[in-house]
């Protein structure tokens, strides 16, 4: 019945659940899938979701010098959903920000790979965890990059669950006011927080009327499949505005392990079983 | 000592382009010198501290120096995780200026009361905690948080507060202030105070002198970091401390003063008698003096105070 709920949007739901993975997001997969073995645990739905959004950010979106992570230049991207962390640690690592055995200590008492992204992390914005974080601290950045005279732009990923806090709303009120074209915000629309189905736990439809209303600029488009992804991301980012821009992603939690995909049970694991592994290492293979 | 921050903000910013103002829907009229000057860095936000804390930890991050100004309880209270993990994670320059320490909005009850800020402040790791005495002294601190690196809480009083600093004894950020300087070697007692309590103190000291009680009085407008040597020094040498803060007695001033005689070690801990705020809410409206003298923060109340354990010290 909760399903039920759910706001009609333009793009194909069951295409996005179809939705197949090209080489490279196997690929990038495959490191996330390293640091969870190697680290015993791992937010692994959450990740799952969002590689494509940040592999197209970091691929085509972004300016961005990896070997200059500091480059005053750069366009900064917050990772407000933090535990969706895994997805980001690959990408940097496959980008060289750091070595990719780094992923290999993830959660260790002596790596810089936490359950949640840090500063200490190059290439990471924000420490973020705490949900609801982001949205805020980007509004300072796109504030202090107009105050600067800087045409950095400033892009948020936020998840579904996570704009139940306050401080989204609060913060999304204050984008508008304003009137931030250098700041884009993306919400991970997979439709599953950590207790169960968005609409059972808390439903936040109808989002992008919500959005619209607080003043953003929304569009939506399938957020795994890579092309889609490059014209909305690029259309929001790049292209010069007079508001904030919102783009909702419809994704697949857990995408790309079968029995993870809209499983609650898959957000966070701690234990991994010889089952969890077996699946993990099916979908490696 | 409100107004004087604000003025000393508008002097700060003319100074040092890296400093932005934030208020979360101060009065009419806050700042207006900033805001015809500078509007680019003058920021009248809504009624939303998180959102307020996370865009001055944003701006922070890229190099401004914000000064962030509402109600005490609001600015520590009300966004406690965005200090702890925006600012405090990250040890931004951010600058909280909190209007109405402890009782000073006693008439608007105990949601605006800050009872309880400087406990939940001094726990968060790198964030620097003051509460200054009066106004000639906020314009000190605020001309010394330029440069320093760390968030800072600053703590207001009401304003109008009678002026007992002095320039002569110089201001540091963590440097306790001596304030009776012809009190030289051993006392009979040691007060410390912050905040406004140091005037309530200064002058229980001036009484007790006059009754031939040898008293010395460390003003500590730093809470945190503590300036644990001249504490140290002063506490060896007295044979009574007693702490004087418009605080609860749980986590503040006292508190800091305890932990840092007792991880010290003194050999033979002098007596400590803490004076400030019981664990209450106030049940009271009327005046901040008169909430102060009602839990024997006044001066009388101090001077009774020691009487008292100078007896048990006798006995």
């Amino acid at each position: 019945m909760k399903e039920a709920m759910a706001f009609t949007y333009a793009t194909d739901l069951e295409r996005v659940k179809a939705q197949p993975l090209d080489e490279r997001s196997r690929y990038l997969r495959g490191l996330i899938f390293r640091a969870i073995e190697k680290g015993g645990r791992g937010h692994i739905g959450p990740a799952l979701s969002i590689v494509e959004i940040i592999r197209v950010l970091y691929d085509d979106i972004l300016r961005q010098r990896p070997a200059e992570p500091k480059w005053p230049g750069r366009d900064r991207f917050i990772l407000s959903k933090g535990h969706g962390c895994l997805a980001l640690y690959a990408v940097l690592a496959d980008k060289g920000y750091f070595p990719a055995q780094e992923l290999d200590r993830f959660c260790h008492f002596d790596g810089i790979l936490g359950g949640h992204p840090e500063v200490i992390v190059p290439g990471v914005e924000a420490c973020t965890g705490a949900l609801g974080h982001g949205l805020p601290v980007g509004i300072g950045m796109a504030l202090a990059a107009r105050i600067q005279g800087r045409d950095s732009r400033i892009v948020v990923l936020m998840g579904d669950g996570e704009i139940n806090e306050g401080s989204v709303w609060e913060a999304a009120a204050c984008a508008d006011k304003h009137g931030l074209g250098n700041l884009t915000a993306i919400i991970d629309y997979n439709r599953m927080q950590s207790a169960g189905s968005v609409y059972e736990i808390q439903n936040m439809e109808p989002l992008a009327d919500k959005w619209t209303s607080f003043g953003f600029q929304v569009s939506e488009c399938n957020g795994h499949d890579v092309e889609e992804l490059r014209a909305a991301l690029g259309a929001a980012v790049r292209q010069p505005a007079k508001r904030a821009r919102l783009v909702l992603c419809h994704t697949v939690k857990g995408k790309g392990i079968p029995s993870a995909e809209n499983n609650p049970s898959w957000h966070h694991k701690s234990d991994l079983t010889e089952e969890v592994r077996q699946a993990i290492r099916g979908a490696s293979g | 000592m409100r107004k004087r921050s604000l003025a000393m903000v508008y002097e700060l910013a003319k100074r040092d382009r890296r400093v932005v103002f934030i208020g979360s829907d101060l009065s009419p009229g806050t700042l207006p010198e900033l805001k015809r000057h500078c509007p680019e860095r003058y920021f009248m936000e809504g009624i939303a501290e998180a959102n307020v804390i996370g865009m001055a930890a944003g701006m922070a991050m890229e190099g401004l120096l914000p000064y962030v100004n509402t109600i005490a309880t609001f600015i520590t209270r009300r966004c406690y995780e965005q200090v702890a993990i925006d600012l405090c994670l990250h040890d931004l320059p951010v600058r909280l200026i909190g209007n109405g320490g402890g009782y000073v909005y006693a008439p608007l009850g105990p949601t605006h009361q800050a009872i309880e800020d400087i406990a939940i402040m001094r726990a968060l790791p790198n964030m620097t905690v003051t509460a200054v005495c009066d106004a000639d002294e906020i314009a000190r601190l605020m001309d010394a948080s330029l440069d320093w690196p760390h968030p800072i809480y600053i703590r207001l009083a009401k304003g109008g507060d009678p002026i007992i600093s002095r320039e002569e004894r110089g201001f540091a950020i963590g440097k306790a202030i001596n304030m009776i300087d012809d009190e030289r070697g051993r006392s009979d007692v040691l007060l410390i105070a912050t905040g406004v309590a140091t005037t309530q103190a200064l002058r229980a000291a001036e009484r007790l002198a006059a009754e031939g009680v040898r008293c010395r009085l460390l003003h500590l407008h730093t809470i945190k970091p503590l300036d644990r040597r001249a504490l140290l020094d002063a506490a060896s040498a007295t044979d009574l401390v007693v702490t004087v803060e418009e605080h609860s007695l749980i986590g503040g001033l006292g508190s800091a003063v305890i932990e840092a005689l007792v991880d010290e070690g003194l050999g033979g801990l002098p007596r400590v008698k803490r004076l400030g705020i019981p664990d209450k809410f106030a049940n009271h409206y009327g005046s901040q003096s008169a909430l102060m003298a009602h839990w024997g923060l006044d001066t009388a109340g101090i001077v009774r105070a020691v009487h008292d354990a100078r007896g048990g010290l006798r006995s």
